[in-house]
């Protein structure tokens, strides 16, 4: 019998650790014995390099504009297989400045799917996505027929918890016409203050769940200097034990909702609360130093 | 060829009737549809500028139109027809192959070698390019294109619509093209997305050669006093060609011709002409304005189809100039007016009180309606594609009272009002043509003059009047029968 396929997205703020969270807890996850596939997308590629101990895999969309079209793509072109039998994909794309990045990610996963990339000993697909959904390219994991579970990484700082409410927005949108729900909110420290706390709090106001704490330790910097994960490199570190409990947790993962975006005024009222946030002083707005 | 009064009702048509005609059409809509297509259709009246219709908006979904995008407007209309340049369908393929050769605009000169208007250019798009930008490509085709047609006195980069969505920076790939192949390589950002219509992708192209093309170079022949060019004729059928013929028998020299077979030199020095002449006001009036604005060069409309029109108009641009140039236009009228009278004597007889409706583009619904009624036939209802308010004021005054006069109509419209006015004669578009002429209602495609033309001018008027009346006096209506 096929087994059930989960298909996960990762999403979270720019520079939030959303890589080395998906790879780490993506090897945690074969270390329980599941057969998993990475599809990143984003156009700088560097979704794979911890799983492949690779600088950069050649991209679906590299090999296509080699090539010339799609169709002259084979699968093996583009899909390396990495630590513990994980596959890998890059879907590639632009630099900075041209072109359309979006459009790239809608392409390689459409070829993916026409080159059944998906195979039925699966248990796993998990599509690591650039840090804004800034077009529908980038929603395009989340679309019907994907991804069903949406982790979002964030964490203490304000800016991470803007996005991880604005990326709920966008939820609710796919949900009201799909089968995609939030999975959980993964904190990746940056030892803010009471940062669990507020993180347990913003889970909550979005109807969901912290689903894990990971804390900060250099383990993780020393791991990725030599292109590998904590759990391939050190697996009896602490952190690596991190990531093998997350893993579990998703595993068994069984709480998936459609979130309450917050308002404006309600995250800050959140942040005010933990102290995040002064409260606004309507006699300074606007006015230059000094002044 | 008497003048008709405008105020003398047609036979069985009335403001009224014609008011409830349209109240039963807007009928058939469900609510919203209804009030917005309202305003887009009433009768005619040419006392009362109270009938004005409601043009250039955004078609109603749901209902058939038979408008084109900005790119149709840009290339299809106003950049195609210039002979010596190679004009670029910039993306997929498809907006390239299904403008290709569909208007018709003749030109002279060795297809390949020094004219290139009757071929097909494009970036063709792929998924890489979409993904990567289209840009780098853009440059190597203009490299390529300047090296296989080295007499290319020019290359137009139109942009398709997802150039628009990309960001394609068209212009400074132009630029830099321009400079390296030392021919102006112009960028025209005329997205199928922006606008209503074709219309805005003419005037985008007349922005584009303001920009990029007037006063750039200057004619390499002395400077005249009667020094003229055509703006808006785009020689289907052989147009402007008997058209120029025409003015320059009157003593005019016909410097250039915007666009039809059209060379960019020439479009380029247009700045030192003495007057400009519009047929087309539509695609064009925007160049003519900017001339006179920058350059003081007047213009004016004038109407060169069938023998009245002609005649008035040439009086009309004889008075910009002198004496002897007003004398030569009274003898051309002359010489003309006999061999006119013959085709009048010919065809009107088997025409005349037949009626037609027209729903065409551009200059037409107004424009031909003199050299119907040379020929004894009368407008029942007339209406554009994408025109603006300044039409319909020009259109008004040349219908008789109570006439239909629309805009953007649906086919629903069409077929609706072609059961009322019972017309002789459709004169539409290549969409249209089929409906009605399974209807048995004859019908000629206005649009490139149905393969035939020129219909311009003195030269014109007799295919014309041939044309009308082989469409209405077939005898092939009475040899169908339906097999049901």
């Amino acid at each position: 019998m096929a087994k059930k396929l989960r298909q996960i997205a990762i999403y979270g703020k720019g520079g939030i650790g959303k890589s080395t969270t998906t790879q780490n807890t993506v090897a945690g996850l074969a270390s329980l014995g599941k057969k998993i596939l990475i599809i990143g997308c984003d156009p700088k590629a560097d979704s794979t390099r911890l799983i492949l101990h690779a600088k950069a895999q050649d991209t679906v969309m590299d090999k296509v504009r080699e090539l010339g079209t799609v169709e002259d793509l084979e699968l093996e072109d583009v899909m390396r297989t990495g630590y513990a039998g994980i596959n890998c994909v890059e879907s590639g794309g632009p630099e900075p400045g041209v072109g359309c990045a979006g459009r790239g990610v809608i392409t390689a996963i459409n070829f993916l799917e026409e080159e059944g990339a998906y195979t039925p000993d699966l248990d796993y697909v998990f599509y690591d996505v650039l840090g804004d959904v800034v077009c529908g390219g980038f929603a395009m994991p989340i679309r019907e027929n994907k991804a069903q579970e949406i982790y979002i990484v964030v964490s203490g700082e304000m800016m991470a918890m803007y996005a991880a409410n604005n990326i709920c927005k966008g939820i609710v949108k796919y949900a009201a016409s799909g089968s995609v729900r939030l999975a959980g909110l993964i904190c990746n420290s940056r030892e803010t203050d009471k940062e669990a706390e507020l993180i347990e709090a913003l889970a909550a106001k979005l109807g969901t769940q912290m689903i894990h704490f990971v804390p900060r330790d250099n383990q993780v910097q020393r791991a990725e200097l030599r292109r590998m994960t904590v759990i391939e490199y050190s697996p009896e570190h602490k952190q690596a034990q991190e990531y093998r409990d997350l893993a579990l947790k998703i595993s068994e993962n069984k709480k998936f909702v459609i979130p309450t975006p917050l308002t404006m005024d309600e995250l800050e009222g959140l942040l005010m609360e933990f102290g995040i946030m002064e409260e606004d002083d309507e006699e300074i707005i606007g006015k230059v130093e000094g002044a | 060829m008497e003048e008709t009064n405008k105020n003398n009702p047609l036979e069985g048509i009335t403001k009224e009737k014609t008011q409830e005609i349209v109240e039963e059409t807007l009928a058939i809509y469900p609510e919203k549809a209804r009030a917005k297509r309202a305003p887009h259709m009433s009768a005619n009246d040419p006392e009362d500028a109270g009938c004005a219709i409601r043009s250039n908006r955004k078609t109603v979904p749901g209902v058939m139109s038979a408008r084109g995008c900005a790119y149709a407007g840009a290339k299809g209309v106003v950049w195609g027809p210039i002979r010596d340049m190679v004009h670029v369908s910039h993306g997929p393929i498809g907006c390239g192959y299904y403008s290709w050769g569909t208007r018709r605009n003749l030109v002279e000169g060795t297809m390949g070698v020094d004219v290139f208007s009757a071929m097909q250019f494009t970036s063709d798009f792929q998924e890489k390019d979409i993904v990567y930008g289209g840009d780098k490509k853009l440059e190597v085709l203009c490299r390529e294109a300047k090296e296989l047609f080295p007499l290319t006195k020019g290359i137009s980069v139109l942009s398709e619509c997802p150039v628009g969505l990309i960001g394609d920076d068209i212009n400074a790939v132009a630029k830099k093209s321009a400079e390296e192949l030392d021919i102006p390589v112009v960028p025209c950002n005329c997205e199928g997305f922006r606008g209503v219509s074709q219309s805005l992708g003419h005037h985008i192209s007349n922005d584009t050669i303001r920009d990029h093309i007037i006063g750039t170079r200057e004619f390499s022949e002395p400077i005249g006093k009667y020094d003229v060019a055509i703006i808006g004729d785009y020689n289907i059928g052989g147009d402007a060609w008997a058209s120029k013929k025409v003015l320059e028998e009157m003593g005019l020299t016909v410097k250039a011709v915007w666009t039809g077979d059209g060379q960019i030199e020439h479009i380029a020095a247009t700045h030192q002409v003495k007057l400009n002449l519009i047929h087309c006001y539509r695609s064009m009036n925007y160049m003519a304005k900017v001339m006179e604005e920058k350059y003081g060069i007047p213009w004016m409309e004038f109407n060169f189809f069938g023998p009245t029109k002609i005649a008035e108009s040439l009086r009309e641009i004889a008075a910009q100039f002198d004496e002897q140039i007003q004398e030569n236009a009274e003898k051309v009228i002359a010489k003309y007016t006999a061999p006119m009278q013959r085709v009048i004597d010919e065809y009107r007889p088997r025409l005349e009180g037949k009626r037609l409706l027209i729903f065409v583009g551009g200059l037409r619904p107004r424009h031909t309606i003199g050299a119907y009624e040379d020929l004894g036939m009368k407008v029942v209802a007339s209406g554009y594609e994408f025109a603006h308010n300044d039409d319909y004021e020009r259109t008004y005054p040349e219908l008789d009272k109570g006439t239909l006069v629309f805009d953007d109509a649906s086919e629903l419209e069409l077929e609706k009002w072609v059961e009322e006015f019972r017309p002789d004669l459709v004169a539409s578009g290549v969409k249209e043509k089929y409906v009605f002429q399974k209807a048995g209602i004859p019908f000629r495609q206005m649009h490139s003059w149905d393969y035939s033309g020129p219909y311009h001018a003195y030269d014109g008027f007799p295919i014309f009047a041939r044309d009308m009346d082989m469409a209405i006096n077939s005898p092939t209506w009475g040899l169908v029968k339906a097999p049901f």
